[in-house]
């Protein structure tokens, strides 16, 4: 078969011109502008790249205790249903799953596997902390827990209650969403004018002025 | 690898697996005349493998109901020998106990074993009131009864639910969680939380049930057996559950009882022993119900006994709501549960036993008791050593799940790693019991 | 539950069978009988009780750990003996020293003492011989100490209040 192709031209605009007669129909102009601009989508990479990433969380089936029966309860009940948000599909291997549901106590017998499956997923991840037993130590603040995952994870979002309500765990996943869009939802710091309210944690701060507790 | 004890129910090598009907099918088929021969195809001969392979079916996977680890030896597929390692989700509950008082304990208590865990909080409240010598008002019995019955059917459908699931059936856990959400919407009216209520206090319960409470109650009662029938009209004579329910993980009667096995999983092997008809508690023998049993003791006796326990459990709860007394719903003595709200307004002595209450909670006098129950998985007890201090010295709950756990490697040995798979999810552990 | 008679005639039963040392008290308190017995005679009381007694109890519904700090000897251990056939309860309990706290084991009796005593041995120190596989069974198998004890402490993190915030090392620090 033989391909002809047009001399290659380093005139810009004679290029342009012949798209235009290419995509010219009937319109003209503004007409044509229009036209384009309903069949177009034009955004960055990156936000294309997060609202496929948000839409399609694969959430990897990690349940500890108690509150592994609400996140059950969120993925398979017909009420609370986690398919709408596109997180339907469960996987168990940690190399196929993008979100890492710590639901339940966080043992220190428990905490190295957890810490091994989480390095064995594949970025990017991200890890949702559910209930309180992941997030602090809850109510068993003793010889046996961990005091919190995030002190050998990067948690994202910390869903509290003991155990969270099932849809208290889908607004902590679509805060996630948010977050995975760089758009993260500040909530009620937005609403009543507050920021500079979160907590500090020993970084200096950019904006000079938010002062730290011991200023 | 120790040396178990010889066990006489478990196949003992006359019933080896290789050789059982279902791969009598797994023979040639010639396309030409469609006939059976009788010889397998060449190359395919079924010796087993002489070299065994142990290999770790890990705390995170998805057929261990929660974070159980076993090291399963195998030889080809089939199981010969299993070893449990548990402690991944040990809390330390029993150790925090120690540290709350009584009440506050309740809370601790009722986290352990999660799938049931108004039972948790029953056989505790149990024992601190024996400790006590409280009476729990008649109205107060019968709404234990019936949230914990309910809640025994709101168990048996998860187990149902990812039960099926280990084996295939999905749809099972979509139906499974539906009902569930029913029940778990009448706990909500009732106290304000889905699960971990703390409901049951000690001498009774915390509030009296609202109004409209006992009408969508019938309403769930109306329409639960029809569901129950769905569930058995899918599964009891599915032909892939029969193959690999039908006598899979068999264990004999007298090994269950050494091995100190309760609940459902012995009264599959056909011993009637149940707690509420055995030695009643909290007026369940003002109740008529039937205890099933089943005969050959396996997995889909055990599925055949509990789905029939939820039969009972709805002719329980419908027997409760009619006979449901007036009354008060705690006991009466300010000294142990808290006044009503409104004399606190009037009564100087309400104000004070409220402070009381809260800021030290009640002294139970030096003592020991051991109280069992029957909860879903076999005989939960509650071992409270009280030293007449305001706080616990002790409290141990004898977990089922524990107990039933050893029976694990009998069921195990000898059978295919697929029905070893099946004998975990009918053995229902839940191993928040298992390591509290 | 054998009523408090009942009780003694057991004591007494097991007294004649095993010997006058065995049984070192018995007591019922709150609907529940409970025969103490010294820690080396541990076996052959369970043994006659099982086997041997007139009423014999069966199943060993629960073995179980408590300490008793601060009456000595400090640990105990008991065990919820139950008859089916009579629907019958009997507690047995040893108690034994922290220095020298040795049990002999019962799994060969009642097999289901097995994860029972594992669980006694890793939360209070409690060891039992004879036992086929003595090792932690809650705890990482190479934790030190034993958790239950009521002198061991309970651990966890200080809570944090604005009194205290600035005083405790955070994670930062």
């Amino acid at each position: 078969m033989e391909v002809t192709r047009s001399k290659p031209t380093d005139d810009f605009r004679v290029k342009q011109l012949r798209a235009q007669q290419m995509l010219r129909g009937d319109l003209e102009g503004d007409d044509l502008q229009e036209y384009v601009e309903e069949r177009l989508l034009l955004t960055k990479f990156e936000d294309a790249q997060n609202w496929a990433r948000r839409n399609a969380i694969w959430p990897l089936g990690f349940g500890l205790a108690c509150c592994a029966i609400e996140m059950i309860t969120v993925i398979g009940s017909p009420r609370n249903d986690l398919s709408r948000f596109g997180a339907e599909v469960i996987r168990f291997s940690p190399r196929q799953a993008d979100m890492l549901i710590l639901s339940g106590r966080v043992s220190i017998k428990m905490a190295p596997v957890i810490r091994r499956i989480y390095d064995q997923m594949l970025e990017p991840k991200w890890v949702i902390s559910m209930g309180a037993c992941a997030s602090s130590a809850g109510m068993f603040n003793n010889y046996a827990l961990v005091a919190g995952a995030d002190k050998f994870l990067p948690i994202d979002v910390y869903v509290p209650g003991c155990p969270p309500r099932p849809e208290a765990l889908m607004y902590g996943i679509i805060k996630l969403q948010d977050k995975i869009t760089n758009a993260p939802n500040l909530g009620w710091r937005e609403r009543y004018h507050s920021h500079g309210t979160e907590e500090y944690d020993g970084r200096p701060k950019a904006d000079s002025q938010t002062a730290g507790p011991d200023a | 690898m120790t040396d178990r004890p010889a066990n006489g129910g478990a196949d003992g090598g006359e019933h080896d697996p290789l050789t059982v009907p279902y791969r009598d099918r797994e023979k040639s088929i010639t396309v030409g005349t469609l006939e059976r021969t009788d010889e397998p195809l060449s190359g395919t001969e079924l010796a087993p493998e002489t070299e065994l392979l142990t290999i770790n079916l890990g705390p995170h996977h998805p057929a261990t109901h929660g974070v159980l680890r076993l090291l399963c030896t195998l030889e080809g597929e089939v199981v010969r020998d299993i070893h449990p390692i548990i402690g991944y989700v040990h809390t330390g509950i029993e150790k925090s106990c120690e540290d709350q008082e009584y009440w506050k304990a309740i809370t601790f208590v009722e986290r352990m074993d999660y799938l049931s865990y108004y039972f948790n909080a029953m056989a505790y409240c149990m024992s601190v009131e024996r400790l006590l010598g409280e009476e729990v008002p008649p109205r107060a019995q019968y709404l234990r009864v019936i949230h914990l019955e309910l809640n025994r059917i709101a168990s048996h459908l998860f187990w149902l639910g990812t039960a099926a699931l280990d084996i295939g059936a999905i749809t099972m856990l979509w139906w499974g969680l539906r009902e569930r959400d029913l029940i778990l919407d009448l706990f909500e009216m009732s106290s304000g939380q889905r699960l971990h209520t703390r409901f049951f206090q000690v001498g009774g319960v915390f509030e009296d049930i609202p109004p409209g409470w006992e009408a969508k109650c019938r309403s769930f009662l109306a329409e639960m057996p029809s569901r129950i029938d769905q569930y058995e009209a899918l599964l009891d004579r599915n032909e892939i559950w029969l193959q690999r329910m039908k006598g899979t993980g068999i264990v004999s009667r007298e090994r269950m009882l050494e091995l100190g096995v309760t609940g459902p999983l012995l009264r599959a092997t056909g011993e009637p022993w149940d707690l509420r008809k055995a030695t009643p508690y909290s007026s369940y023998d003002h109740f008529d119900f039937k205890v099933p049993v089943g005969t050959v003791g396996d997995n889909y006796d055990r599925y055949r006994v509990r789905l029939a326990e939820m039969r009972e459990s709805l002719k329980i709860v419908e027997q409760a709501l009619d006979g449901l007394p007036e009354g008060p719903y705690i006991t009466t003595n300010r000294k142990v549960a808290l006044p009503p709200r409104h004399e606190l307004a009037t009564s100087m002595e309400a104000l004070i036993h409220h402070f009381k209450l809260v800021t030290e909670g009640f002294r139970v006098p030096p003592g020991e008791v051991y109280t069992p129950i029957e909860s879903p998985r076999g005989e939960l007890g509650c071992f409270v050593l009280a030293d007449g201090s305001s706080k616990p010295s002790r409290v141990h709950m004898r977990d089922p799940s524990f107990t039933n756990l050893q029976s694990l490697a009998d069921m195990g040995r000898g059978s295919l790693l697929a029905d070893f798979i099946a004998c975990i999810a009918m053995l229902d552990p839940i191993l928040g019991g298992i390591d509290r | 539950m054998p009523d408090a008679t009942g009780l003694e005639l057991v004591a007494q039963r097991v007294r004649d069978a095993v010997g006058d040392d065995a049984v070192v008290g018995a007591h019922h308190a709150y609907d529940r009988a409970s025969l103490e017995v010294a820690p080396a005679r541990v076996h052959e009381v369970l043994t006659h009780l099982r086997d041997a007694d007139e009423e014999p109890y069966g199943v060993l519904a629960s073995l179980h750990g408590c300490d008793y700090l601060p009456s000595e000897p400090r640990l105990g251990v008991h065990y919820e003996l139950l008859s089916m056939q009579r629907r019958e309860r009997l507690n047995v309990k040893t108690r034994v020293t922290v220095e020298d706290p040795h049990v002999p084991t019962v799994t060969d009796l009642f097999p289901t003492a097995d994860f029972h005593e594992r669980e006694v041995y890793d939360f209070f120190g409690v060891v039992f011989d004879g036992h086929p596989d003595m090792r932690r069974i809650l705890m990482p198998e190479d934790y030190e100490g034993h958790p239950q004890r009521r002198d061991f402490p309970m651990g966890g993190e200080p809570v944090l209040f604005t009194f205290n915030e600035h005083k405790l090392p955070r994670w930062y620090d």
